[in-house]
This record gives C-alpha cells, sequence and structure tokens, in this order.
C-alpha cells in the first residue's frame, strides 16, 4: 500500500459530502442488533474480552509505532472489532480466514499469540514470521490463518483457493475471506466470485466496508456503493450487517456458515463498520471531519456496546470490568515488552526460507 | 479453366494433415459452402468448404492420405461446360514422406491453440550431431521415441496416478483436451474433480491455484500461453514465491505453473515473448525450460513433487518435435541441474528450451568446419548451474549463449556476468549473447524471421570467440 495522501477534492464527484451515511436499504437482509439474538453473559464478557485485546493491543502498537519500533507500514483496527470478534465466535475448528494487510484484529481473533503478532511488528526473531513478513504478512497453518496479504484484493482469490481445498478434500470447513470497500473494486475478486458460485465454493466473502478506501470515500469510488449485491450477476446472495455491533455479526456468520457448509456455495457479508484510525499511521485522515469520528465513537462504538449491556443486564460490576481491562493491559504490555526486547533475526536468516 | 481445390490451412501455423475422408465424389455438383471433405490432424477433424461452384472432376489425393501439405492440389473443380478429359495428367502426388513431425489444426483466433509449427517452418529439425547421454539416465536404458507433448502429458498422468492431491487446471484443459492437446485423456482418467476447466481468468485463476497450494495441494495451472500468464503475474511472485518467506517457513505454495511460452509462429508482438529472464530474476521460484521431451518428462515429474513454486516454460514449436524418452517407470530429473548436451573442447555454447533448436543446428555446421563445441543445455534457470557452465569455460575458455528472449537483461546476459565475475581469469574472448532482436514481434513473415536469432548468428558469434 502506498502511503496515504491528503485527499483532494478535486475528483468528479464532490467529496465534500460524506461516505454513505445513510447506506441503502435495497439489501435483501440486513442484520442488526435489534433483529438478531442477544448474547448471554458469557457470550457478551467472551466478545468484550476479545474486542478489548484487539483495541488495547492496536494502541499499543501505535505508540511502538510512535517510538519507532515498528516500521513501514502499520494499519490499525481499531473501531472495527466487533467484525472479526463475531465471525470468529461462530466459526468452528478448521474454518480458515483470510484477510488483507490491516490484519492484526484477524490473528488475535484466530487466537494467535499477542507477543508473535507485536514482535513480528517490532521486526524480532519472535515475530509469527521470524521478523521477516511484518505487520502486514502473517501467517499461521495452526490457527487456520492464511495471512495477511500487502495487495489488495490478492487474497480473495487466494480464500478462494483455500474453499476450492475444501471441496476438493470434501471436508466442510468454510473459508473466510475478508476484504474491504477499496479492495471490492479490483477485477480479480469478480473473477473470484464467479469461480466460487460457478463450483459453488464453501467461501464467506466479507466486505469489511469501513467507508474510506485509504483517502478515498465509497462515494468516489464505486457506483454501487451497497457492496452486499456485488454478487448478484454471479447469483451470490448477500446480505447488509451492522459491523459495530458484535451480535449482528454472529448472526449473520452463523446464518453465512450453514448457507456454505450445507453446499449453496459462497455468500457476501458485507459488514458497515468504521475505521477510527487512518489508513496507516502517517495518514493525517483529513478527508472527514473530526466529527464524524466523534459521532461514530460515541454512539456505535462496538466495544462501548458491550460494556453497557453488560453493565445493564448486572453481569459484572464497573470493578469487574475494570478487573478484565487491567488483565488485557498486563498482556498487552507484556508483548510489547517481548516485541521490544526479543533480538532481531539473526543475519543468517536473511538466506532461509526460500526455498524448500 | 477448371478449379484447382487446394488442401487448406486450417490454423496460422499448419503445414500438413491428413485428408481423412471426402464427402463429395467425381461427378458430384458442388455449390459454395458444401462441406467435401474432412481434414484431420492429432488433434482435431475440421470440414473443409467449397469456395466456387461446379462439378468435381478429379479427386487428387486419396482419402486417408495422411501429411497432405497445406496448398496441395487436392481435387479439381469443372465449370460449367467444362469436361473432366481438359485435366491435365501431371496432377501432383501428395508428398508424404514426412515423417512422425505432425502438425495440427484447429481454430486460428487468439485465445484457441494457434498449433505448432512443423519442425521445418521456423526452426530447423534437429542435426545429427553425436549427443551425450544424460548421467541421471542409467546406461543400457530402452529409449522411446516421443513428442514434448506425449511426454509432458505422461508427466502428468503418472503423477495424478501417484498422488491425489495434484490436480489440473486451467483454460480448455479437460473437455476441449488441452488448447494444445497436453492434457489429451486426462479429462477421461482422472475425471473433471482433477482435471478442471477454467473461465478465462487468469488473475483470478492463478490466485485460485496458489490459495489451494497454500492449503497443502498440488495445482498445476496450465496457462494457455505465458503471454496471458502477465494478468496473473502478481499471484505467481507476490503470493506465490513469496509466500514461504513472508511466513517464516510456516507455509508456501506446492504448485506448478506450466504453458507455451516465447514465440510460435506468425501470432504477433502480444502471443510471442519470452518470459524466461523474467521469472528467472524472481527469489522464491523455481525456473524450468526443458528442450527436450526426456527434459520435459523428468522436470515435469520434478516440478509437479517439489514443494516450492516452479514455472514450467514450454513451447509451442517443440511440442510436435520427437525425441528419445527413457523407458522408466518412474523417471525424474533434478531440478537446477544443467546437461552437456555435447561434449567438445574449443568452445562453450549455452542455451536452453527452443533456443537449443538453434544451437544444435550450429553446433553441427561448426563440427563440418573443424570447430569442437561444448553444448550445455541448461534446463533449469532458477537455481541456475552455473558451476557447469564455469567448468566448461576453464576447458574451452570462450563462450557464446542462445535464447530467443529479449537481449536486454537477458539470461544470457546474466550468464556472461557471472563467468566474468567467477572465470575471468580463464577467458580468451569476450562472451557473445545471441538473442531475440531488440523489438516486439512483427507479424510479417520476413519480419518475424529478422526478430530471432538465427542458426548463422549462432556460427559467427561462435567463430568470433575463437577468432576464426
Amino acid at each position: 500500500m502506498a502511503p496515504a495522501k491528503t485527499a483532494s477534492t478535486s475528483g468528479r464527484r464532490s467529496a465534500a459530502k460524506s461516505a454513505n451515511k445513510s447506506v441503502s436499504k435495497s439489501a435483501p437482509k440486513e442484520f442488526t442488533g435489534k433483529n438478531t439474538p442477544d448474547f448471554d453473559k458469557e457470550d457478551e464478557l467472551h466478545a468484550y474480552r476479545e474486542m478489548l485485546l484487539i483495541r488495547r493491543f492496536e494502541e499499543k502498537a501505535g505508540q511502538l509505532y510512535g517510538m519507532g519500533f515498528i516500521g513501514g507500514f502499520c494499519h490499525l483496527y481499531i473501531g472495527q472489532e466487533a467484525v472479526v470478534v463475531g465471525m470468529q465466535m461462530a466459526q468452528k475448528e478448521g474454518d480458515q480466514v483470510i484477510t488483507a494487510y490491516r490484519d492484526h484484529g484477524h490473528m488475535l481473533a484466530a487466537g494467535m499469540s499477542p507477543r508473535g503478532v507485536m514482535a513480528e511488528l517490532t521486526g524480532r526473531q519472535g515475530g509469527l514470521s521470524k521478523g521477516k513478513g511484518g505487520s502486514m504478512h502473517m501467517f499461521s497453518k495452526e490457527k487456520h490463518f492464511y495471512g495477511g496479504h500487502g495487495i489488495v484484493g490478492a487474497q480473495v482469490s487466494l480464500g478462494t483457493g483455500l474453499a476450492f481445498a475444501n471441496s476438493y478434500r470434501g471436508n466442510d470447513s468454510v473459508s473466510v475471506a475478508y476484504f474491504g470497500d477499496g479492495a471490492a473494486n479490483q477485477g480479480q475478486v469478480y473473477e473470484s466470485f464467479n469461480m466460487a458460485a460457478l463450483w459453488k465454493l464453501p467461501i464467506i466473502y466479507i466486505v469489511e466496508n469501513n467507508r474510506y478506501a485509504m483517502g478515498t470515500s465509497t462515494a468516489r469510488a464505486t457506483a454501487q456503493a451497497n457492496y452486499s449485491m456485488r454478487g448478484v450477476g454471479f447469483g451470490i446472495p448477500g446480505v447488509q450487517v451492522d459491523g459495530m455491533d458484535v451480535r449482528a455479526v454472529r448472526a449473520a456468520a452463523e446464518e453465512a456458515l450453514e448457507h456454505c457448509r450445507s453446499g449453496k456455495g459462497p455468500i457476501i457479508l458485507e459488514m458497515l463498520t468504521y475505521r477510527y484510525r487512518g489508513h496507516s499511521m502517517s495518514d493525517p485522515a483529513k478527508y472527514r471531519s473530526k466529527e464524524e469520528v466523534q459521532k461514530i465513537r460515541s454512539e456505535q462504538d462496538p466495544i462501548e456496546q458491550v460494556r453497557q449491556r453488560i453493565l445493564d443486564g448486572g453481569w459484572a460490576t464497573e470493578d469487574d470490568l475494570k478487573a478484565i481491562d487491567k488483565d488485557i493491559r498486563d498482556v498487552v504490555s507484556d508483548s510489547a515488552d517481548f516485541a521490544q526486547n526479543d533480538p532481531e533475526p539473526d543475519a543468517s536468516e536473511l538466506y532461509t526460507d526460500i526455498l524448500l | 479453366m477448371p478449379i484447382d481445390i487446394l488442401m487448406p490451412a486450417l490454423s496460422p501455423t499448419m503445414e500438413e494433415g491428413t485428408l481423412s475422408k471426402w464427402l463429395k465424389n467425381e461427378g458430384d455438383t458442388v455449390k459454395s459452402g458444401d462441406v467435401i471433405a474432412e481434414i484431420e490432424t492429432d488433434k482435431a477433424t475440421m470440414e473443409v468448404e467449397a469456395v466456387d461452384e461446379g462439378v468435381i472432376g478429379k479427386l487428387l489425393i486419396a482419402a486417408g492420405t495422411e501429411n497432405v501439405k497445406v496448398n496441395t492440389k487436392i481435387a479439381i473443380l469443372l465449370e460449367e461446360g467444362e469436361s473432366a478429359d481438359s485435366i491435365s495428367a501431371d496432377a501432383p502426388k501428395a508428398d508424404a514422406d514426412t515423417p512422425a513431425a505432425t502438425s495440427d489444426a484447429s481454430g486460428g483466433k487468439a485465445r484457441e491453440a494457434s498449433e505448432e509449427t512443423p519442425v521445418s517452418a521456423k526452426v530447423p529439425a534437429q542435426p545429427k550431431i553425436e549427443v551425450a547421454a544424460d548421467p541421471d539416465i542409467p546406461e543400457g536404458t530402452e529409449m522411446v521415441m516421443t513428442t514434448v507433448r506425449e511426454a509432458l502429458r505422461d508427466a502428468m498422468a503418472e503423477e495424478m496416478r501417484r498422488d491425489g492431491d495434484v490436480f489440473v487446471m486451467g483454460e480448455e484443459v479437460a473437455e476441449y483436451q488441452g488448447a494444445y492437446k497436453i492434457t489429451q485423456g486426462l479429462l477421461q482418467e482422472f475425471g473433471d474433480k482433477r482435471v478442471i476447466d477454467t473461465p478465462i481468468t487468469e488473475h483470478g485463476f492463478a490466485g485460485v491455484g496458489v490459495g489451494a497450494a497454500m492449503a497443502g495441494l498440488k495445482p498445476i495451472v496450465e496457462f494457455m500461453t505465458f503471454n496471458f500468464a502477465m494478468q496473473a503475474i502478481d499471484q505467481i511472485i507476490n503470493s506465490a514465491a513469496k509466500t514461504l518467506y513472508m511466513s517464516g517457513g510456516q507455509m508456501g505454495a506446492p504448485i506448478v505453473f506450466r504453458g507455451p511460452n516465447g514465440a510460435a509462429a506468425r501470432v504477433g508482438a502480444q502471443h510471442s515473448q519470452d518470459y524466461a529472464s523474467w521469472y528467472s530474476q524472481i527469489p522464491g521460484l523455481k525456473v524450468v525450460m526443458p528442450y527436450t521431451a526426456a527434459d520435459a518428462k523428468g522436470l515435469l515429474k520434478a516440478a509437479i513433487r517439489d514443494p516450492n513454486p516452479v514455472v514450467f516454460l514450454e513451447n509451442e514449436i517443440l511440442y510436435g518435435q520427437s525425441f528419445e524418452v527413457p523407458k522408466l517407470d518412474d523417471f525424474v530429473l533434478p531440478i537446477g541441474k544443467a546437461r552437456i548436451h555435447r561434449k567438445g573442447k574449443d568452445v562453450t555454447v549455452v542455451s536452453f528450451g527452443i533456443g537449443m533448436s538453434y544451437a544444435t543446428k550450429a553446433v553441427a555446421e561448426l563440427e563440418k568446419e573443424g570447430i569442437d563445441v561444448e553444448l550445455i543445455d541448461l534446463r533449469t534457470l532458477r537455481p541456475m548451474d552455473l558451476p557447469t557452465v564455469i567448468e566448461s569455460v576453464k576447458k574451452t575458455g570462450r563462450l557464446v549463449t542462445v535464447e530467443e528472449g529479449y537481449p536486454q537483461n537477458s539470461v544470457g546476459t546474466e550468464i556472461a556476468t557471472r563467468v566474468m565475475q567467477q572465470a575471468f581469469d580463464y577467458l580468451d574472448a569476450p562472451i557473445l549473447t545471441i538473442a531475440g532482436k531488440d523489438v516486439p514481434m512483427p507479424y510479417a513473415a520476413n519480419l518475424e524471421k529478422l526478430a530471432l536469432p538465427t542458426v548463422d548468428e549462432v556460427i559467427q558469434a561462435v567463430k568470433t570467440v575463437c577468432y576464426k
């Protein structure tokens, strides 16, 4: 990914109006917190912990970037936590996950170690890729996480290949391929849609619509901003999901996974979400107003929603939540300490892992 | 005036075919558009339509005749009022003495197979030079003449029998039996689960293949030509070649990308490019470019078994050429090892793939003039077997490289650089590199010939470095 540039408003269409604030309601189906089942205490607390881990981890990564421990590009997932956590809550062992470069949250949700992820961000030998991959390129065979890809859209074809492997082997695993509203305009996405529909491959295409492809709002970049309908030409069903509400995400995930496992082929979930930070660390996000960000943070924050429900339900006290918060801060601090103190990879690693 | 009906060319590169069947007899009246005969190649049967109206005066070539050259008179059509008596008796006979190097034909559209050029069209037939034995083939092994096409097919079939995770995907690989018939019979033997026709979607299916490989399957992705693989090169390089490194060794892509590479014949600039030097630059890839059928078979089997991504560059013109292939149950050659095609002492010539066609011919000519060439077939471009080249140069002190690709940043210039760095003191003359010309491939027959290297250029280069 190229570094962020300040958005220009001189495009064909004016960028002045905020990106699809009110998303088209013409999608066949929507999942929101209102039409999906409530979580029980255990689910709420689980979701809270998982999302908080991602949030605190990303905040720490941002700090370490500012301190010069993390180099290159670093794309933070803050604001979008409910998407991966809700999906992961519905998946079962063996389901594969693949995504693009905004991948730290996906890895933590998949159960990959915070130390391993953070040490990869700092380019240390204890990183998940021995320091050779970096923020955008991490993998875990054990957790069925297939990266971590820096080329916008490439992971969609690769994820379709993972689904092909499931179909070839006749297992009932499902491939979950994440991509952004920006990648949704890449040609290979549609090449993949066509093959997945043609061969009825078990794959969930997840469009994480966070409203901005780097600095370009969806309104300026796409002729059809309802991404759930992008599969219509291939007969792929799609639904819009309130990606800020972890309950809606899990409910949609369950239905989509069932759709795939029952042999009906691919399905698209458009997650309506929002990234609080810039595209990458070098992006001042001048293409949107502070008020827009603030409004979503205060009204729709995925973690705050869960926190409020936990308190309202009497499932935990403020003190209990503080204790959880402290636990998570400890995990994150530990990962940061590790990532700062772990040695860099040995020079001999330069020439390893090129060929088997 | 009686009208000659000529043997038609059914594709730009077809030179001959079998006249399998006449659908009209002498004395029959035909209208333009009537199907009068069927022509067959080893790949397709095509109908011949009459262009003019008249009565069939004489059938000059009997049904079932093989190796009928394009433009041979096959029948004579009489116009109104003419009689068969007016036909001169000296109608030519079919030139049916050409050996097994058959050509094939089907449609001439760019996307369809443009078919291989017969040996005689562009590249000289294999000259009679003493070919050194391959040390990887046990002495006394029975050899069977096999086309490169059959060798590639056999390699895939054998590996698919051996390993259920191996499958082949690409455009027209299944029901059509392969645009160039390399996958002939595979669908029948292995079924549509393992022999998969894809939509025309290079970028997408290359990515699907790499994803399947990351999940542990062993795909063979056929590109109808590597020219179309430019649409997919991101997945080949950024996904297949780099994942092992970026994952710290956790996962890679055991995949083979194969298909015809380089110039065919008269297909113009967009269908005639040699990607040898492109792919051979990429760490994380292995790049194989065989010349003989034996190497094609042994190296394709090795490529399919290799846990790394392998780019396997074939050549359309070589597909129909026959070479001796050892009759062994499991003939696998090592990737990364050059083969000394002919031992010699005066000068080293290094080539690979179709370049070997020029080199072998030149070597045969030079032999007559008393220049004893050591000819090395690289076979693999990455990893490159430079030690074999260096050893030879230490002996001969002279080096010429031969390839069809563009001259700048070519495989030859890479070899020249490294030999200069590693064997400078042994060189008795500057290294010369013979390559295609620095132009997009032209269409016109004469210009195309000029754009490709020639045997004479190789001969002259060898003489130059020998100061002769």
